[in-house]
């Protein structure tokens, strides 16, 4: 299959918009960065509500816009589907009618069966509601549904968690990994929140005053130190393993790394989600993440997860006391918040072979 | 029998009257409103203002220039009749442009507030829905703006109900013909008969306050809605 090309350039009042990306035609892509900085702009262009300039889309090889042909598609012409930041539904309509209007306007073989999208977003009991009558995270899954069954080659979601409460955000991250894994539909995703990133990105398109600043598959991209992408609390790396073993008496379950059999395995807590042979994404955070240097033994330490590593690289910190090391393991990458103080007193240097004492990691997806 | 043969025939062209105006400004004002409510043009500013005076125009100058405009002589008037049409003046056409001009702002306003109030938002969800323009403005536009053409049908038709003025002057008070409930109050108080003058003028206060309640209740309701929203 294909990549999606985007290019194209938006003058805005602060700033340029300037893209040239190739997207993975799978998987979610996460367009992230702070507030401002040209996320839905770059989405609104894809789904031609704007007119990006010298522009060349194409998707699922379609050309949506290409200026140097004069090729505009407008939006309802382009077979995309776009969930919006607020409530989106149309107030007199119910939700039935609602999901029905894209469906009903599709002409193409149906992909996708309107009950198959009730049923992956658990909406079939809200059918007859009206729109002022569900929940906030109930109408972004009605919306998410809808724009499912127009058929689209493309899902565009622009900050569609950002209007609701942690906990209502919770609810829905679910839903959207099940998106991810059960259909074959590319999506890209708006986001400003590094939780929301962190569960959902296969591929990560850093955004900032217009300008692409980073771009590649999220573990590879989420390691990088100039600047790191996740700032204070959020630092954190990726890592990605299956589930091989679950420790029944102390309720554990230990993952095996990506591409080495042998290597240690990290171990968390047993969740009844999981099950063995499982692929899991494991975020550990930099502030959780020491740096031993010399073997540790096994008997001193009430960590459990210690990592052979190499010093990779170093870099400062947001705060001047500390630094950030970053420590490889075969192919997988991870950030240790450290003081400059121990850096240079151990001292800490590239290439050399410490562990990594990781206090705890968290279940992502 | 409270009313006269021609009082009830004067409250059946008031009806009609109203009725026409209503139903030919709803549709005339539609894409107006749109119109006005999207542009960014600085016309739009022109174009508003022109719409709204006859809201500050005293009617018998706007119903003076109707007549001059529609006569033998003005360019109105070498129009209808270059099409065929004759002249407008002193007939029942007449009195249904005059009401038309008459009451445009009370039909225009209305909508071009509820289709300002929806913004931009559901006309680029109905797109993304595949939905042509015009699909989308059928669909999703009018429905949504269902608050904004109830109040601008009432109030357009209580308007032209009580016009004097421009009908007046453009209508020439024809019994049968153009002759409305409001100059036959005015003709039966010149005349000294007070008691028809009576049962006209109270049953023009009881029909107010009928529109009235009624555009409250319809407004009430649709702000309860958004409150629920």
């Amino acid at each position: 299959m294909n990549d999606n090309t985007i290019a194209l350039t938006l003058q805005r009042p602060d700033f340029t918009l300037q893209v040239n990306l190739q997207l993975p035609a799978r998987g979610i892509t996460v367009l992230f960065g702070p507030s401002g900085c040209g996320k839905t702009s770059l989405l609104r262009c894809m789904a031609g509500l704007e007119r990006g300039q010298q522009a060349l889309i194409r998707v699922a090889n379609q050309v949506w816009q290409d200026d140097s042909h004069n090729t505009f598609l407008p939006t309802w012409q382009r077979p995309l589907g776009y969930v919006f930041q607020e409530a989106s539904l149309f107030d007199h309509l119910d939700v039935q009618r609602n999901l029905e209007y894209g469906l009903r306007r599709e002409r193409k073989t149906l992909r996708i069966s309107l009950a198959e999208s009730i049923e992956l977003l658990g909406i079939g009991h809200l059918l007859k509601r009206r729109s002022h009558e569900l929940s906030g995270g109930e109408r972004q899954r009605v919306a998410i549904a809808r724009a499912l069954a127009s058929q689209p080659e493309l899902l565009l979601l622009d900050e569609p968690l950002a209007a609701l409460d942690a906990a209502r955000r919770q609810d829905i991250l679910p839903w959207l990994q099940r998106l991810r894994d059960e259909l074959h539909i590319p999506m890209i995703y708006v986001t400003h929140n590094a939780d929301e990133l962190v569960r959902l990105a296969d591929t990560l398109v850093v955004l900032n005053a217009g300008q692409v600043v980073a771009h590649g598959p999220v573990t590879q991209t989420l390691a990088q130190l100039h600047p790191p992408l996740l700032t204070g609390d959020d630092t954190a790396t990726l890592i990605e393993g299956t589930v091989c073993e679950h420790d029944t008496r102390w309720s554990l379950c230990a993952v095996a790394l990506d591409g080495d059999a042998a290597s240690p395995r990290i171990w968390l807590p047993w969740s009844a989600t999981l099950a063995l042979g499982q692929r899991v994404r494991l975020r550990l955070l930099a502030r959780d993440v020491s740096v031993l240097i010399g073997a540790p033994t096994s008997h001193t330490s009430s960590i459990q997860n210690v990592l052979p590593c190499v010093v990779d690289a170093i870099n400062t910190d947001s705060h001047p006391a500390q630094a950030l090391v970053r420590l490889r393991y075969a192919n997988h990458y991870l950030l240790a918040r450290v003081t400059q103080r121990a850096v240079h007193t151990l001292p800490i240097e590239v290439g050399q072979t410490v562990w990594a004492q990781v206090k705890s990691v968290a279940l992502v997806a | 029998m409270p009313f006269t043969s021609d009082d009830l025939t004067t409250l059946w062209l008031t009806l009609r009257l109203a009725l026409l105006t209503t139903l030919l400004l709803l549709v005339l004002s539609t894409p107006l409103a749109w119109w006005l409510a999207r542009t960014r043009s600085r016309w739009g500013a022109v174009v508003g203002a022109v719409v709204s005076m006859p809201l500050v125009l005293p009617p018998t100058v706007l119903g003076f220039y109707l007549l001059v405009a529609l006569g033998p002589n003005g360019p109105g008037g070498q129009v209808t009749q270059a099409l065929g049409l004759g002249l407008l003046p002193f007939t029942f056409a007449g009195l249904v442009v005059g009401s038309m001009i008459y009451s445009l702002p009370f039909a225009v306003q209305p909508l071009q507030n509820a289709f300002a109030a929806m913004g931009q938002r559901p006309m680029d969800v109905a797109a993304t829905l595949r939905a042509r323009p015009l699909d989308a403005f059928f669909t999703v536009a009018i429905p949504l703006a269902r608050p904004g053409f109830i109040t601008a049908a009432i109030m357009t038709f209580a308007h032209t109900v009580g016009e004097f003025g421009v009908v007046l002057m453009i209508g020439g008070n024809i019994p049968g013909s153009t002759r409305l409930v409001s100059m036959q109050i005015y003709g039966h108080v010149e005349a000294l008969e007070y008691t028809q003058a009576h049962w006209l003028s109270a049953s023009m206060v009881v029909f107010s306050f009928v529109v009235l309640l009624a555009l409250a209740l319809v407004n009430r309701s649709s702000a309860v809605q958004r409150v629920l929203r």
